[in-house]
């Protein structure tokens, strides 16, 4: 189910050592090919396992380019159809369109904050290392998830 | 000076804490280890050296790298962890460890708590019962989770989301929390080494990276071991480019598995496996469609199999009584009209939709739209390739469904793994009763550190945990950051160990290098580089895995169907496999990360043929039959079955434990009816 790279929209990154579709890849599947050896396109990128893509579309998401797409698997599904992200920094757009032509549209939030505001320890406690025994996290007293539970439902205790 | 093809570089580090993984389970302990390594730091001065390696890129690797629609584990405030660790058992047909459950249980909503500070959407439902998605919830000022928000609910224990963005936000703390110097990319770890002076004990791991001819060697005290469950080791239904398609991400190759196994850990209910029953091709998750949307299945006739084969449930008590009969039951329903030709069962998702919209307004009826494409959109984008490509849409047309090849991980709706250590405040058992554990083995649930496998030092979660299913992302999540804790302990217990690999560095490197070397040694034998008799290509391997494993290891190819004598061959053909491993060749640094990936799979699945083997009952039926022990045999094995490996002389001891509820199980039961 693969994802495939349009020839004149990649610019390989623009001659950086690597892609942003290989950086992302949780399968290692996109590849440079720096001299054109092995797609005839130089200083473009491809996809080099077709057969292992999962069409998480994590390189469609972060082509600056816009260069990837989706054909999806030829062994199964009837030619034809397309789904194309659009993502943001705080939704993604999608669009939508079937074999027969019919076209949808839907844009979803995909994150509250700004990409890169995460504060991880601010707000929260310092742990004492004699507490590393105790049951529970250190946000524990102020992210108010902890569920102590019913003592009687611990039947063996 | 950097390393070539035939002569890689080789770099050695030392460290006090290694995280191997990037999913999150390993997000989780990055973020809970560092704060309590700098509180170390404060009261102590100790900095502990913390480092974390990915075969991938953290903002996408992991089971939720596409993203989710749901947090399937939300406990909230009205329901109790008990009510939980009851749930996890009855799905997982009564063997699950309670005190892992309970205690994922009531920890995980702290996780979420912090997803949605950190800036994951979340659904709220206003004062008025009216629904809005994470962004819109704000703008309405409707509050956090954590300050009395209300989630909107697709079933009991789940909570939806807009989980485009799920695993990057959660990455970002964890990579925030680590920062960039502590994090390794790029770098599959594909061996753990023991102590030289205690085998019982964790010392190091080594690897490579996918992008550079190097090598990488490290010493920890404690290692977090959380690189998946396994995907890929059965024929899957689509044979073709489709292959990758897998229900759970392909990436998952039992690394975690393979590699604790080596090292001396035991391993529990590796004979458990997940069989989904999803949309046909693509996947697609189902539980909305069923929770949400109220969407009900049928047989190619139109009839409910879940209520024409009802009285099925019967032959299984107690699990079949349950208000909710478990995963494999309803498999087990589904399995028999496929079987008797009743076939194709179809989501009725035309009626469903038609049926919502009575009651709403057309501007609800756009909104539930785009909520029943978001779901897939979110978490299984190619199921939208199938239906745009056959002009599937929902509401003029049904879907149809089929169950899966089987998958092995901890996380979802299955429960192999690792044996852990527990919590000590729960009543779980101190001594073991069933004879046969290896001598060397502790006697308890609990020795000492959460998450610790029995290797000193070697600790997991998600995934790797085993006999506690159910936690999905957020429990995965919390896990990590409850072994986190845990393995600061040990370190600071035993400040004064130094580690010394049991391996040398050459024969460490020469090992991880020999792939590579079968094939610059005999690639010129042959004029066709993928047909020579010196190597296998890891890809015929794996195909060959698949093969085994579908016809004779209860694949799809036998509806899920074995028997001791099928085993027997598979068993003959495994050995084989695994000697023919050793043959593997890489042409380039992609092809040596899919021979490892496909090693840690014949390990895994040849734990799975073993246990199967050893369990002379059918526990899981849907999932697969023994047809020789076809039923559950609750007097003789209701118990664990777990097991340890010896990597020299490549030989797997299958034991029992004994199954003891922490948590009274009879609430779920409904009185057997007469059969």
């Amino acid at each position: 189910m693969p994802t495939f790279v349009r020839t004149e929209k990649c610019d390989g990154c623009k001659g950086q050592d690597k892609t942003a579709c290989m950086y992302i890849c949780p399968h290692d599947l996109m590849k440079l090919d720096k001299d054109g050896s092995e797609t005839g396109h130089a200083m473009k990128a491809f996809n080099q396992e077709p057969e292992q893509c999962w069409e998480c579309y994590s390189c469609v998401k972060i082509c600056p380019q816009g260069a990837i797409e989706c054909r999806h698997y030829a062994d199964v599904v009837p030619l034809g159809g397309s789904v194309q992200p659009m993502r943001g920094s705080d939704s993604i757009m999608w669009t939508i369109k079937f074999r027969n032509g019919v076209v949808k549209r839907f844009k979803f939030p995909i994150r509250t904050t700004p990409e890169g505001s995460i504060d991880p320890f601010g707000g929260k406690p310092m742990p004492k290392v004699a507490d590393l025994d105790l049951p529970g996290v250190f946000t524990k007293e102020v992210m108010g998830g902890y569920r102590a539970g019913n003592p009687a439902e611990l039947i063996r205790k | 000076m950097a390393g070539t093809f035939d002569k890689p570089e080789v770099v050695q580090e030392e460290l006090d804490v290694l995280l191997i993984g990037g999913g999150m389970a390993c997000c989780g302990t990055a973020y809970e280890i560092m704060r309590w390594a700098e509180a170390l730091k404060n009261e102590t001065g100790k900095d502990l050296k913390i480092k974390l390696v990915d075969k991938a890129a953290l903002d996408r690797s992991g089971a939720v790298a596409m993203g989710l629609s749901a947090i399937n584990t939300y406990i909230g405030d009205k329901q109790d962890p008990a009510d939980y660790a009851r749930m996890v058992s009855n799905d997982l047909m009564g063997i699950t460890r309670d005190d892992l459950t309970y205690d994922c249980g009531r920890n995980v909503d702290d996780s979420v708590h912090l997803f949605e500070e950190w800036g994951l959407p979340i659904w709220k439902t206003d004062a008025a019962g009216v629904r809005h998605d994470g962004a819109d919830a704000i703008k309405e000022g409707l509050p956090l989770l954590k300050d009395g928000g209300l989630p909107v609910r697709s079933g009991k224990w789940q909570i939806m989301i807009n989980g485009e963005s799920y695993k990057w936000i959660v990455a970002e703390a964890a990579k925030k929390a680590l920062g960039l110097a502590r994090i390794e990319e790029r770098v599959f770890i594909v061996h753990l080494i023991n102590d030289k002076n205690d085998p019982s004990r964790i010392a190091g791991a080594a690897g490579f990276s996918v992008r550079e001819n190097k090598i990488y060697i490290y010493k920890a005290k404690a290692i977090m071991l959380a690189a998946g469950g396994c995907v890929n080791i059965f024929r899957p239904r689509s044979v073709g480019e489709a292959s990758g398609r897998a229900w759970y991400p392909v990436w998952n190759a039992g690394s975690t598995y393979a590699m604790a196994a080596e090292a001396g850990a035991e391993l529990t209910l590796m004979e458990n496996r997940f069989v989904p029953a999803r949309f046909k091709d693509g996947y697609g998750p189902v539980g909305a469609w069923f929770l949400l949307f109220k969407a009900r299945a049928a047989n190619a006739y139109g009839e409910d199999y879940m209520t024409k084969n009802k009285d099925m449930l019967n032959d299984y008590p107690p699990y079949g009584q349950a208000a909710v009969p478990a995963s494999c039951l309803r498999n087990h329903l589904m399995l028999k009209e496929m079987k008797e030709g009743r076939g194709p069962i179809w989501m009725d998702t035309v009626t469903a939709l038609a049926k919502l919209r009575e009651t709403l307004s057309p501007k609800e009826v756009k909104h539930l739209e785009a909520e029943a494409w978001e779901d897939f959109l979110d978490m299984c984008i190619g199921q939208c390739g199938v239906w745009v490509g056959e002009n599937i849409e929902p509401e003029k047309k049904m879907s149809e469904l089929m169950p899966t090849e089987p998958y092995l991980l901890g996380s979802h709706s299955g429960c192999c793994g690792i044996w852990v250590s527990g919590p000590t405040d729960l009543g779980a058992p101190t001594t073991e009763t069933e004879a046969g554990v290896p001598a060397h083995l502790p006697a308890g649930w609990n020795w000492g550190y959460r998450s610790m496998t029995t290797v000193k030092g070697l600790f997991t979660a998600g995934d790797g945990v085993g006999a506690s299913g159910h936690k999905f992302s957020s429990g995965s999540h919390a896990e990590g950051r409850l072994a986190a804790k845990a393995m600061v302990k040990y370190c600071l217990d035993n400040a004064d160990f130094k580690p010394e690999l049991d391996e040398t560095a050459e024969e460490i490197a020469s090992a991880i290098w020999k792939p590579v070397r079968t094939f610059l040694e005999f690639k010129d034998y042959s004029t066709a580089i993928d047909v020579n008799p010196n190597y296998i290509t890891p890809k015929m391997l794996q195909m060959r895995l698949q093969k085994i494993m579908d016809e004779y290891v209860a694949g799809v190819a036998t509806y899920y169907t074995t028997n001791d004598k099928m085993l027997a061959v598979a068993e003959e053909k495994l050995e084989m496999l695994k000697e023919d491993a050793q043959k593997m060749r890489a042409k380039d640094l992609h092809e040596l990360l899919r021979a490892w990936e496909n090693y840690h799979r014949i390990l895994t699945a040849e734990a799975h043929m073993k246990h199967i083997q050893f369990r002379e009952e059918s526990r899981y039926p849907g999932f697969y039959y023994r047809t020789d022990k076809n039923f559950v045999d609750e007097k003789n094995w209701k118990c664990f079955v777990n097991s340890i490996y010896d990597k020299k002389s490549k030989k797997w001891t299958c034991f029992k434990r004994a199954h003891i509820d922490l948590i009274d199980k009879s609430k779920l039961f409904k009185a057997a009816a007469p059969h």
